[in-house]
């Protein structure tokens, strides 16, 4: 029988992490990545946004974009669910809707890695969803 | 909802909107007795009995985004469906306690589905709040607690894509070790 993992093996990732990380990540603030909100309310979760947040999550993290990936609740765009709201540093954020892995990946590296717009944008005007 | 981890995601949602500062998840899995139990207990700002009896309602949301809150009544619907329940006991400034029956034998209950992904999910995008889930079966019992992570993490975030994947591994691991269905 194999080992359970336990407490103990995060202190070796924790340790691992620490390694690799540069001394450019380590002085990174929220401000300076790439903050992703994915709306998480009964009509996102429905919909099949914890795929989306997973599938967000481990990619970001292959492809080396440092980012911030949370939930956040219902935007109001039930009919467009997933939707994800994306922050560039520096930038306006954006929300796209009927978001699946695929339109994520071509999320991540259209607009997050060159900043090209793609179709599917949601247009609002607001600062962000809960100072709505 | 296509399983019970998901709307157990959807519920955690209700303690976080409510300022909760420790969240406890509780499942209990007891085919002697043909339950399968469910208990969200948080300390957030709780309900007065007016809105206690509100919650179950469709057409009753706090969002000012759109006016049907499904959250509750999918969860009830779905406890319901298999002969269980659902019972919200809240006090205003305390916190709320949502407890779920499930028939355990019923051929609708729901899938467990993917619970360590949606602990892992829901614990890294509040990093501020604690969670503390604890899953009873006959073959053992299994307790996560992330005031132990953030312990043992020191000042790494807990929202680190790897920790988030170690999570993920810890709970579904542990969870197979005590055969949780």
């Amino acid at each position: 029988m194999s080992k359970i993992i336990s407490l103990a093996d995060l202190r070796n990732i924790k340790a691992n992490i620490e390694a690799k990380m540069s001394l450019r990540e380590r002085s990174e603030t929220p401000d300076s990545m790439v903050q992703i909100r994915v709306a998480m309310a009964t009509c996102g979760i429905a919909s099949g946004a914890k795929i989306v947040m997973d599938y967000l999550i481990s990619e970001l993290d292959k492809r080396n974009i440092p980012a911030i990936v949370t939930q956040t609740g219902c935007m109001g765009y039930c009919y467009a669910e997933p939707t994800i709201e994306v922050t560039r540093p520096g930038h306006q954020p954006l929300v796209f809707g009927f978001v699946d892995s695929k339109k994520a990946d071509q999320i991540i590296e259209k607009y997050i890695k060159n900043g090209e717009l793609l179709d599917g944008i949601i247009p609002v005007n607001y600062e962000n969803i809960e100072g709505k | 909802m296509k399983d019970l981890a998901l709307h157990i995601l959807d519920i955690l949602q209700n303690s976080v909107t409510a300022g909760a500062t420790l969240v406890k998840l509780q499942i209990e899995e007891i085919p002697s007795k043909d339950e399968y139990l469910v208990k969200l207990i948080d300390n957030g700002k709780g309900m007065d009995a007016e809105m206690v009896q509100q919650v179950t309602d469709p057409f009753f949301t706090t969002r000012t985004t759109r006016k049907v809150g499904l959250g509750l009544p999918l969860l009830k619907q779905n406890a319901e469906r298999t002969g269980g329940s659902m019972t919200i006991q809240s006090e205003p400034g305390k916190g709320t306690e949502v407890d779920v029956k499930f028939i355990f034998s019923h051929i609708d209950r729901l899938p467990t589905g993917d619970i360590s992904g949606t602990l892992a999910l829901t614990v890294s995008s509040y990093p501020a709040i604690d969670f503390i889930y604890t899953h009873n079966t006959p073959d053992g019992t299994f307790i996560f607690d992330t005031f132990e992570i953030k312990e043992t993490l020191g000042d790494l975030p807990i929202n680190n894509p790897q920790v988030i994947a170690f999570m993920k591994d810890l709970i579904s691991d542990n969870l197979k070790e005590i055969k949780a269905s």
